[in-house]
């Protein structure tokens, strides 16, 4: 089942996670809507990404998520994992030209726009995969994942090894789709500045329990 | 031509190239002396076994029997499948997937021929039926391991691929399509070379038989371009059917990649 955005009728985004259980993390239970992006932090090996594997429904997993109330088991996985745009911290590139990692059918006019906010030229996109430095990788994983109209976003990490100028661009971009399509943000990062920049709610990994926060400082 | 018949005597001095084999190993120290002894052993014991098994099979002629056999050497070929893979399925899916396979190919190719194209009288013929499954079965029995072996473990090592082609909306289908073909086509490969290359660089080991045996060259000709192509298609559809269910059983219902499937590598 896929739930097409109709034009001028976006609907806000809500994706709910009642008691997810996955390896060491949870159960736990959150709820995210496209009005606020959620930060998620913790330390090194706490969880953070499994939990997001798990509402993506990569790992086998207890718990349920919900999107606009329709629960996942409606959807296929693969159909599941278009409305939720999972990107992990580091990309994968299977083919040797960075044009087979996006559908035929794409947007091209959507894609040229978005490779203009994020600094990246037209020719990247009949560039060999080898000769990308990691940088672009890393923007180009986005805009490959932004290509499905996720309705939901689970990013981790996605500004992790970019200069100043580069983070300040994904930044602006997420945030531009979120306002467009109403979708729904959650945000891993080792950056309190930047959690706080970009995400209205805060959350935290602590032994396996999600602990809300006023701020991402503390 | 009468065929020349070989006596104990002719074979206890082709077993001394053998045994001279065996002390020169031992002499360059290759470790190998023992293997090939027991190694020969097991030949003349097993080979003298399976003419006991034929010459009675040929006496009594009755499908019982001969289903029997077939059964006998279709479970021994899903096991060796099976050992061959280093990364095989948990459970009892490893020989399941294996045997079935060989049985869909051979069998059923097999039954194809003797009904159809050879046509003896009865068509189960053991003095047919056997040889001709014994050689497809270890023929399609290397194509069914091979593309099985690279199937898991190349989804083994391209693990992290195969998530993010799922988690970009791929289905399980097409997060494996490379793997799966190239599985396939490593199946493939050596029963499609061995055809191009019959007669010229290789007298096939069937027709080599049929010629010692007395039978006359073209007619031996047409027996192996017959084999050839069973065992082809045998090898080709087996290959195909194996890895095709082996890729699907690599994912669950909610088409998830699932390497808790595969065991532990066996070195």
């Amino acid at each position: 089942m896929n739930i097409p955005a109709k034009k001028g009728s976006i609907v806000l985004s809500c994706l709910q996670v009642k008691n997810i259980q996955t390896h060491h993390v949870g159960p736990l239970s959150l709820t995210v809507t496209g009005d606020a992006a959620v930060s998620l932090r913790g330390q090194s090996g706490c969880g953070k990404s499994l939990l997001m594997r798990a509402i993506a429904d990569i790992d086998p997993h207890q718990g349920e998520v919900l999107l606009n109330n329709t629960p996942r088991e409606e959807f296929s996985g693969s159909q599941w994992r278009k409305n939720i745009g999972y990107l992990p911290a580091v990309s994968q590139w299977w083919g040797d030209y960075v044009r087979e990692h996006f559908d035929e059918k794409i947007d091209q006019h959507q894609i040229s726009k978005w490779l203009a906010a994020l600094g990246l030229n037209q020719a990247v996109l009949e560039a060999a995969t080898a000769t990308l430095s990691s940088g672009e990788r890393q923007r180009l994983a986005l805009i490959r994942l932004l290509a499905n109209r996720p309705q939901v976003l689970l990013l981790d990490e996605p500004t992790a090894s970019l200069d100043p100028e580069n983070v300040t661009r994904i930044e602006t971009l997420i945030g531009n789709y979120q306002l467009q399509h109403k979708s729904a943000v959650m945000w891993i990062s080792h950056d309190h500045q930047q959690l706080q920049r970009v995400a209205s709610r805060h959350f935290i990994i602590k032994q396996g329990t999600l602990i809300e926060q006023e701020a991402a400082w503390r | 031509m009468a065929l020349i018949t070989l006596t104990p005597w002719d074979l206890s001095l082709a077993a001394l190239l053998i045994v001279a084999l065996a002390a020169l190993s031992f002499q360059m120290q290759l470790g190998l002396s023992r293997s090939i002894l027991i190694a020969a052993l097991r030949t003349v014991i097993q080979l003298i076994l399976i003419g006991l098994v034929l010459k009675f099979l040929f006496n009594t002629t009755h499908f019982g029997w001969v289903v029997l056999v077939a059964m006998v050497m279709l479970l021994a070929a899903g096991r060796e499948v099976m050992v061959r893979q280093q990364r095989r399925f948990t459970g009892t899916h490893s020989f399941a997937l294996g045997t079935l396979s060989l049985f869909i190919s051979t069998v059923l190719v097999t039954l194809l021929v003797l009904t159809v194209i050879i046509s003896a009288e009865p068509w189960y013929s053991p003095q047919y039926a056997i040889p001709l499954l014994g050689m497809m079965f270890g023929n399609t029995m290397n194509g069914i391991a091979l593309g099985l072996d690279r199937l898991t473990q190349t989804a083994w090592q391209q693990r992290d691929v195969i998530e993010a082609r799922l988690m970009l909306g791929q289905t399980p289908q097409q997060s494996i399509s490379d793997i799966r073909r190239e599985s396939i086509r490593s199946g493939m490969i050596p029963v499609i070379n061995a055809m191009a290359v019959a007669g010229i660089v290789s007298l096939p080991g069937m027709m080599t038989g049929q010629i010692l045996a007395g039978a006359a060259p073209m007619e031996a000709v047409n027996y192996q371009i017959l084999i050839m192509f069973m065992i082809t298609a045998g090898t080709g559809f087996g290959t195909i059917f194996a890895v095709t269910m082996g890729a699907r059983h690599l994912f669950d219902s909610r088409e998830r990649l699932r390497l808790d499937r595969l065991q532990k590598a066996i070195v």
